[in-house]
C-alpha cells in the first residue's frame, strides 16, 4: 500500500507542475502596470507651451466636465497616428484635451501643431519626463481620462478608432 | 590662523564630498532596485531608456526633497505596482512568494526527518 501512494503522488505532483508551466507558457512576460481606475489625478507644477508662464496642475484641471491628458512628443511616430483621433475629440464641448510636450524640442514641437493643426486646448512641457511618472505613465503616447479629478480611463500607446468610440461613449 | 582656516575649509570639503558621496550611494542603490519598465529584466540604474532616465531624476528629486529609501519605494509602488521593485515588500500579494522557499525547506527537511527516523528504527 505504501509503495503505491509514492508514485501516485509524484505524478499528481509533476502533473501540477507541468499544467502551471504550460499556462505561463501562454502569458505574456511583458508587464504593462495595471490600470487603477478612478485615482486621483496628482498635483504637479509645469510651464506652458506656448507663453512659458508656470502653471499648477489644479489650475489646468477645473472647470469642465471631462479632461483628456495626452502625453505627446513630435519625435513619437505612433503620436502621428492618433493626431486624427484628437483632433475628432477637440470638436466635442465638454471634453478639454490638455497635452503634456514630453523629452522635446519647442520649434520641432511647435512645427509639428503647425504642420498637423493643434487639438489641444493647452500644452505645458516635461522637459525631463518626470510629470509623466507623476501620472504613472512610462512612454509615450499615453493618454488619461479625467472627470472630477479621478482619472476614469487610462490608454497606454496610440488611440485608435475602438478606443475614440469609447471616449465617446464615457462622455456622453 | 591661517593654517586653522585652511584645516577648516578642508574639513569643510571633506565634509561636503562624503555627504554627496552617500546621497550619490543611497540614489544607486535605490535605482539599481527598481525594473525598468521599458526594457524588462533591466534596472534602472543599468537601463539608458527615457524612461529609466527620467525616473533616475526623480529619484534624486525625491531624495532633495527629503523622502527616504522607503517612501520613494512607496511612493512608486502606488504608481506602478509592486511589479517595479526587484525587491518586493510583504504583502498580501506576495505571501505565495515569500513563504514558499520556507515552506518547501519545513517539507523537505519533515520527510529527511522521517527517513532517519525509520532507518533508526530498522536498525
Amino acid at each position: 500500500m505504501k509503495t503505491k501512494i509514492f508514485p501516485i503522488f509524484l505524478i499528481f505532483t509533476f502533473s501540477i507542475i507541468f499544467f502551471v508551466f504550460y499556462k505561463g507558457l501562454q502569458n505574456t512576460n511583458v508587464y504593462t502596470p495595471t490600470i487603477k481606475s478612478e485615482i486621483k489625478i496628482p498635483n504637479f507644477g509645469a510651464k506652458e507651451f506656448f507663453s512659458k508662464d508656470k502653471i499648477n496642475s489644479d489650475q489646468i484641471f477645473i472647470g469642465s466636465d471631462y479632461y483628456l491628458l495626452n502625453i505627446w512628443a513630435s519625435w513619437c511616430v505612433p503620436c502621428k497616428e492618433e493626431h486624427k483621433y484628437l483632433m475628432d475629440l477637440s470638436k466635442k464641448e465638454n471634453i478639454k484635451i490638455i497635452g503634456q510636450n514630453y523629452k522635446d524640442n519647442f520649434e520641432n514641437a511647435k512645427n509639428f501643431l503647425i504642420n498637423l493643426d493643434n487639438p489641444y486646448d493647452l500644452i505645458f512641457f516635461d522637459n525631463d519626463g518626470t510629470i509623466a511618472i507623476e501620472w504613472g505613465a512610462y512612454g509615450v503616447p499615453e493618454t488619461f481620462l479625467i472627470q472630477n479629478n479621478k482619472i476614469i480611463k487610462k490608454i497606454i500607446g496610440p488611440l485608435n478608432e475602438k478606443l475614440l468610440f469609447e471616449i465617446k461613449e464615457l462622455t456622453q | 590662523m591661517n593654517i586653522l582656516k585652511f584645516l577648516v575649509s578642508v574639513i569643510f570639503l571633506i565634509y561636503c564630498f562624503s555627504s554627496d558621496l552617500k546621497a550619490k550611494n543611497l540614489e544607486i542603490e535605490i535605482t539599481k532596485n527598481l525594473r525598468c519598465l521599458i526594457c524588462q529584466g533591466q534596472s534602472v540604474y543599468d537601463s539608458d531608456s527615457e524612461f529609466a532616465n527620467s525616473l533616475k531624476i526623480l529619484v534624486k528629486k525625491k531624495l532633495n526633497e527629503g523622502l527616504d529609501e522607503k517612501q520613494i519605494y512607496a511612493y512608486l509602488k502606488n504608481k506602478y505596482g509592486d511589479w517595479i521593485l526587484y525587491d518586493p515588500g510583504f504583502s498580501k500579494n506576495t505571501y505565495f512568494l515569500w513563504l514558499l522557499p520556507i515552506l518547501m525547506f519545513i517539507f523537505g527537511g519533515a520527510i529527511i526527518l522521517r527517513k532517519v527516523i525509520l532507518k533508526k528504527k530498522k536498525l
